[in-house]
């Protein structure tokens, strides 16, 4: 039986409010939203953004991150030229070998950029550059002077100097200095991904490597391609697994390291196990005060003690979880269902016993699934720590962005990192769902 | 019977037994790894373990040092790191914002049963592994070398990491949701927007706004650390104060209150907004 009766009359009246404010939400909330970004976009100086935005860094990154380039450089003080991928020494094509767009004859080198465009070093440090639809540059040097048959004005994918002419056309780029004439050429894909120059195997495909007859007399031709490969020294594709696997190990330390030490913590934190209330008190301010003091600043902190290295990643990523895995474990501890307690109890159990088989069963599967998942999330945070404190993959990206030109090889440190922090997403999911669900 | 009775007792002791002895052998193993592995880290580390434990407190002593004699220029200090606080807190709010736009949007296109294209949730879950793959200092150095230092790289590279994290949880809560007021709106001509924006949204905007409240927390570490990487904010005065060296670290010592303080503050209040949500009943 209904204690009030409601007049349709007020009815009305109490939907209509209700309307009126779900209206005023409805409208408010994006209004709210709006400003706050219409605040941030002049705080952040977007406009201004197009102006610092280096349109031709995007450019060369994208370029880069496909492309490769060779460079032909003749060192002019001494008439020596040198083929090489990269401007690498590791990269450097051994003595008598050139690609077949370059041909050095004595002195002279000519360079079929492509497209017609032809470069030719000539003797006493003089230059020509043929280009079909603008006419032969010519350059050479005047006592300290660069001297050219161009003409003022020059065109803008040419700047001259007195003392340095560079061309830049669509197939490559030329630039001539007193000491040195240079000359890249761009290729398509990233050249010495799987052997360098000294190998054996280079220009052998994986059929004649895995069933072709022995390449290298001294060694099996998978054990000695496998050995080119993995000592690779312009990818160094060793070092990049170490670092990954270092990165995996700094998530892995971290993460179980806090798991294990928290789980004492977290029951004398926990109301129902702790009836000490100024040692809860003063563990839960711990473990705020633990996860308060970001990552960021216990990385800071390590670093100085422990110096760089995976170490210092573990520890802070240790430090931190241990602050939120007591919060998390304690609250899952005064969560747990007392029945179980006492019906061990009852059976005369003693404390250790009720604790193994009264509380651990009940929590195991909820602390198992919170530890999975923050050690898929502490794999990425590593790759962060690893870039401030000087560890794992995350040092590799940062010390190869530095350098604004080994592009390529970010891009390769990208999608190892992607596919690492993927592959330890299903490990993790396929773990949660073999040890929680038991599948 | 007795026969049946001790067959069944010696099935279940062995059962316990085996049990045992695979958790035994499960604990042994991590036993094993966790202590090479720390031998192993140790040993590839600049400096030692057992060396440095006890330089553990030289750093805060250091900046205690430096800090003590100038206690009255700390409020200053403060004051002056405060803007640079806000960024921190803008580059934060920003990118949880856009990254719950773009989280919504992709966990509605990835749910069966309410997807706008049915046959491409498979995608939509593909690029949000991705996107959430993706660690937020990738995406940040990246831009950073093309539109330069600033708070923008942070927060496009945060959102871009929040879409997905975000987009996975969204289309958990998706799934439970009920689909009779998507049906009844469907009956009524309803495009695909409004049914998602009338007949989801209302249902799982709690939930929703519980997730990205903690996205929220998670973002304020994160773009602090990407400061110190050269994306504006906290961190990167902090690297500024850091790089002067000893005799001035009471800068630091403000930049490392400030952030502390902060990182409580917001921790406390959203954990305090998501129990009075989840408290409600809202789900």
């Amino acid at each position: 039986m209904p204690t009030d009766v409601i007049s349709a009359g007020d009815l009305r009246a109490r939907i209509d409010t209700r309307f009126a404010r779900k209206k005023a939400l409805a409208i408010g909330l994006p209004v709210v939203v709006a400003a706050y970004l219409a605040y941030v976009f002049f705080a952040f100086d977007i406009p201004g953004l197009a102006d610092r935005a280096r349109m031709d860094n995007a450019r060369t990154l994208t370029s880069d991150m496909v492309s490769y380039k060779t460079h032909v450089t003749r060192d002019n003080r001494d008439g020596t030229t040198e083929v090489s991928i990269e401007g690498e020494r590791k990269g450097e094509y051994p003595p008598g070998v050139t690609p077949d767009w370059v041909d050095m004859q004595g002195e002279t080198t000519v360079i079929d950029l492509g497209g017609g465009q032809i470069v030719t070093f000539l003797p006493d440090t003089r230059l020509s550059v043929e280009l079909p639809d603008f006419g032969t540059i010519e350059a050479g040097m005047e006592g300290r002077d660069v001297v050219t048959n161009l003409e003022e004005p020059v065109p803008d994918w040419i700047s001259l100097s007195r003392t340095r002419l560079a061309i830049t056309t669509d197939e490559g780029r030329v630039s001539f200095t007193r000491n040195r004439t240079e000359v890249f050429n761009y290729f398509p894909g990233w050249e010495l991904f799987w052997f360098t120059f000294e190998s054996p195997y280079k220009d052998h495909g994986v059929g004649e490597i895995v069933f072709g007859p022995r390449i290298d007399p001294e060694r099996s031709n998978f054990a000695g391609a496998w050995h080119d490969f993995w000592h690779n020294t312009m990818w160094s594709h060793s070092h990049v697994a170490w670092a990954l696997f270092e990165t995996i190990l700094m998530a892995f330390l971290g993460t179980f390291g806090a798991a294990v030490i928290s789980l004492p913590l977290a029951f004398l934190a926990a109301k129902n196990f702790t009836p000490l209330g100024p040692l809860r008190f003063a563990l839960r301010r711990m473990f705020d005060l633990f996860r308060g003091i970001d990552g960021l600043i216990w990385t800071i902190i390590l670093a100085r003690a422990f110096g760089p290295g995976p170490m210092t990643g573990a520890l802070a990523i240790l430090l931190t979880d241990t602050g939120s895995f007591g919060k998390m474990f304690s609250e899952a501890l005064e969560n747990v269902d007392g029945k179980q307690i006492e019906g061990v109890a009852s059976t005369g159990a003693a404390t250790a016993h009720r604790y193994r088989f009264g509380v651990i069963p009940q929590i195991t599967p909820v602390l198992l699934s919170q530890v999975l998942y923050f050690f898929e999330s502490n794999t990425r945070s590593a790759t962060i720590i690893g870039a401030i404190t000087g560890g794992g993959i995350g040092l590799l990206l940062t010390q190869a962005m530095i350098t604004q030109k080994d592009w390529e090889e970010v891009t390769y440190y990208i999608i190892l990192v992607v596919l690492m922090v993927m592959a330890m997403d299903s490990l993790s999911g396929w773990l949660r769902r073999k040890l929680i669900k038991g599948e | 019977m007795s026969f049946v009775e001790t067959d069944f007792r010696a099935n279940y002791v062995a059962l316990v037994a085996r049990k045992r002895l695979y958790g035994g052998i499960m604990l042994a193993i991590f036993a094993l790894l966790m202590i090479s592995g720390f031998t192993l880290a140790d040993s590839r580390n600049a400096g030692g373990f057992w060396d440095g434990i006890l330089n553990v407190f030289d750093f805060p002593a250091a900046v205690w040092e430096d800090t003590a004699p100038k206690l009255d220029q700390l409020p200053g200090h403060l004051v002056t790191y405060f803007p640079s606080l806000v960024e921190t807190l803008n580059i934060a709010a920003v990118a949880t914002l856009v990254g719950t736009i773009f989280g919504t949007l992709l966990s509605l296109l990835s749910t069966r049963g309410i997807a706008r294209w049915p046959r491409l949730t498979g995608l939509f879950r593909r690029v949000m592994d991705i996107m959430r793959a993706v660690p937020e200092i990738v995406v940040a150095l990246v831009l950073i070398f093309v539109l330069g230092g600033g708070p923008v790289p942070a927060m496009i590279a945060i959102a871009f990491h929040t879409s997905g994290a975000l987009g996975k949880l969204f289309s958990e809560v998706n799934e439970n949701a009920d689909l009779k007021p998507v049906e009844g709106l469907a009956s009524v001509g309803a495009r695909w927007g409004q049914r998602m924006w009338l007949g989801i949204i209302p249902q799982v905007s709690p939930n929703y706004f519980s997730y990205a409240l903690l996205r929220f927390e998670i973002n304020i570490r994160a773009s602090a650390i990407l400061g110190f990487v050269g994306a504006g904010g906290l961190g990167y005065e902090l690297k500024n104060a850091m790089s002067w060296g000893q005799g001035k670290y009471d800068e630091a010592a403000a930049i490392f209150i400030l952030l502390f303080l902060t990182i409580v503050f917001f921790d406390q209040i959203s954990s305090h907004i998501r129990n009075r949500l989840t408290g409600e009943g809202a789900h």
